[in-house]
């Protein structure tokens, strides 16, 4: 194809975009809509995976060593075999003066002074690598000798991973179902101009155009579109994420909440909006001439 | 060149064949006349010819390409050896007259400069200089039907299939078109005339191929054309 040609082409696509004026515009107001939803889930089922991330770090399993056994005995008999277990990601040894001082720093209650360290017992904060795995990992450490109580905080971990696997599926399903919608309204849209075209197409295959040329501008047609619905799709996603930044880091209710700032996922979302325009726009155009191209 | 040997044609949603065991043969740089009542086959015949349609049995050579085994990509360049004209102009109504003859070198893939030589020298040719910048509704019909001369023969094609050409034309008008038709035949190019009007066929000394049924019924070279349509 010549050079010529690829600049005719090019501008033909352009110049249907704004031909079809109203139909562009409900094509590109379809994309905008069902890409934020798209957009809005997956954001949430990241933000849902990084809180369910923190909670793994912040809920960390504690064994207690037995009281006979003094700081020494405990490091040097069961830290490494804590750590050779799977699924553990670090194992801190807490001596009981310790875990004194951390008691009171955290409630920070005078008449506590006087309480005394014998209280407290040696234990081992571990951290793991996979919270789903907890109630494994959990008697795995009871199995471990000198340890005589484990406390796990599975039965929170579980509800945050079920949520956390609920809104996975629930995003991956809604992305592919508003995928096939963008495509089927993009396409439709196409058709559409294609239909009061279908004159014009005619006389272009009368006088020996090749398929390829009748389809490139309508593929043109139809990534324009995508592309300004990927472009204008993210302004909108943007302006909602930083609002909810906002709202949610004023709220006192859900202060606790870790919101993953939009800076550190702008880049994912402007490409992946742009590739799904590109897609949606480029396959519908393809669709909708399908049938023209048959003669 | 067209070559059509023992061709038959049954359309998928009928039984009876539109042409049956039909052979006919146009030679480079004739003038033919192609008659016929309605549903006698004479539009099978242009879609066979066009690459619209297929044959069901029987070959069909158009200008050297054998259309029962060419490849749907090489359809293009069949069509671009044809030159076809309508009753109904089949013009593009927002572009000027300029641009719809300029429009079927655009789709070939001239350069502008071509396009910008030969537009203006063809549209000269049916008559139409000073009309460039016209949309098709502010000409007449005899005028629209010229720029659609014009757009089939801006490519230089081999042959000009022309479907009831005069169909929507006072007789004075259709008279001059078939003049026109005349003049490109004398240079050299192969002219197919689909018509009902006996009195305009009869008005030329051409050859006339008169089908019913889908049958070749008189293939006279004396112009004389007394087969009676419908």
């Amino acid at each position: 194809m010549k050079l010529n040609r690829y600049g005719y082409l090019i501008g033909e696509g352009f110049r249907n975009v704004f031909t079809h004026g109203f139909m562009s515009f409900a094509s590109v107001t379809i994309i905008i809509a069902c890409l934020i939803v798209m957009g809005s889930f997956t954001l949430l089922d990241i933000n849902v995976n990084q809180i369910v991330e923190d909670i793994g770090n912040q809920n960390q399993i504690l064994a207690y060593v037995d009281e006979d056994m003094t700081a020494q005995e405990a490091t040097a008999q069961i830290q490494t075999k804590l750590e050779a277990l799977d699924n553990v990601a670090s194992v801190n040894f807490v001596s009981r003066s310790e875990a004194r001082q951390n008691f009171l720093e955290k409630y920070d209650e005078s008449y506590m002074e006087g309480l005394n360290e014998e209280v407290f017992r040696h234990r081992f904060v571990i951290q793991l690598v996979d919270l789903s795995q907890m109630d494994a990992t959990k008697t795995a450490i009871e199995n471990v000798d000198g340890i005589v109580k484990v406390n796990a905080p599975t039965e929170f971990a579980d509800k945050f991973i079920s949520v956390r696997n609920v809104i996975s599926i629930v995003s991956l399903v809604l992305i592919a179902i508003l995928g096939f919608v963008s495509l089927f309204i993009m396409s439709n849209t196409i058709k559409l101009a294609t239909y009061g075209r279908r004159e014009e197409i005619a006389i272009m295959k009368m006088v020996g155009a090749s398929n390829s040329f009748i389809r490139c501008p309508f593929v043109i047609e139809g990534l324009v579109l995508g592309i300004a619905g990927g472009g204008l799709a993210f302004l909108a996603q943007w302006g909602l994420y930083k609002a909810l930044e906002t709202k949610v880091a004023q709220s006192l209710a859900i202060s606790f909440v870790q919101i993953v700032p939009f800076s550190q996922v702008w880049v994912i979302v402007l490409v992946a909006f742009l590739a799904v325009g590109v897609l949606v726009g480029a396959v519908g155009g393809v669709i909708a001439i399908r049938n023209y191209l048959k003669v | 060149m067209v070559q059509m040997n023992n061709v038959t044609m049954v359309y998928d949603n009928s039984d009876v064949a539109a042409l049956d065991n039909f052979s006919l043969t146009i030679n480079e740089g004739e003038f033919a006349f192609l008659v016929g009542p309605s549903g006698s086959g004479k539009t099978t015949i242009i879609k066979l010819l066009t690459g619209e349609i297929m044959a069901s049995e029987g070959e069909v050579i158009v200008n050297g390409f054998n259309m029962n085994k060419l490849k749907r990509r090489k359809m293009p360049q069949m069509r671009r050896t044809l030159g076809v004209i309508f009753q109904d102009f089949r013009l593009i109504d927002k572009m000027t007259v300029y641009d719809n003859v300029a429009f079927a070198m655009r789709v070939v893939g001239a350069t502008n400069k071509a396009i910008k030589d030969r537009v203006p020298r063809v549209l000269e040719l049916v008559g139409l200089e000073g009309r460039e910048k016209r949309l098709p509704a502010e000409l007449s019909g005899g005028e629209q039907q010229r720029v659609a001369i014009a757009r089939a023969l801006v490519n230089n094609p081999t042959m000009i299939i022309a479907d009831e050409p005069t169909g929507n034309l006072d007789p004075v008008r259709s008279l001059e078109l078939m003049l026109l038709l005349e003049k490109i035949n004398e240079m050299g190019t192969t002219i197919l005339v689909v018509t009902h009007e006996k009195e305009l066929v009869n008005a030329f000394s051409k050859r006339v191929i008169a089908i019913d049924g889908g049958h070749l019924i008189s293939d006279g070279m004396d112009g004389y054309y007394s087969y009676e349509v419908e």
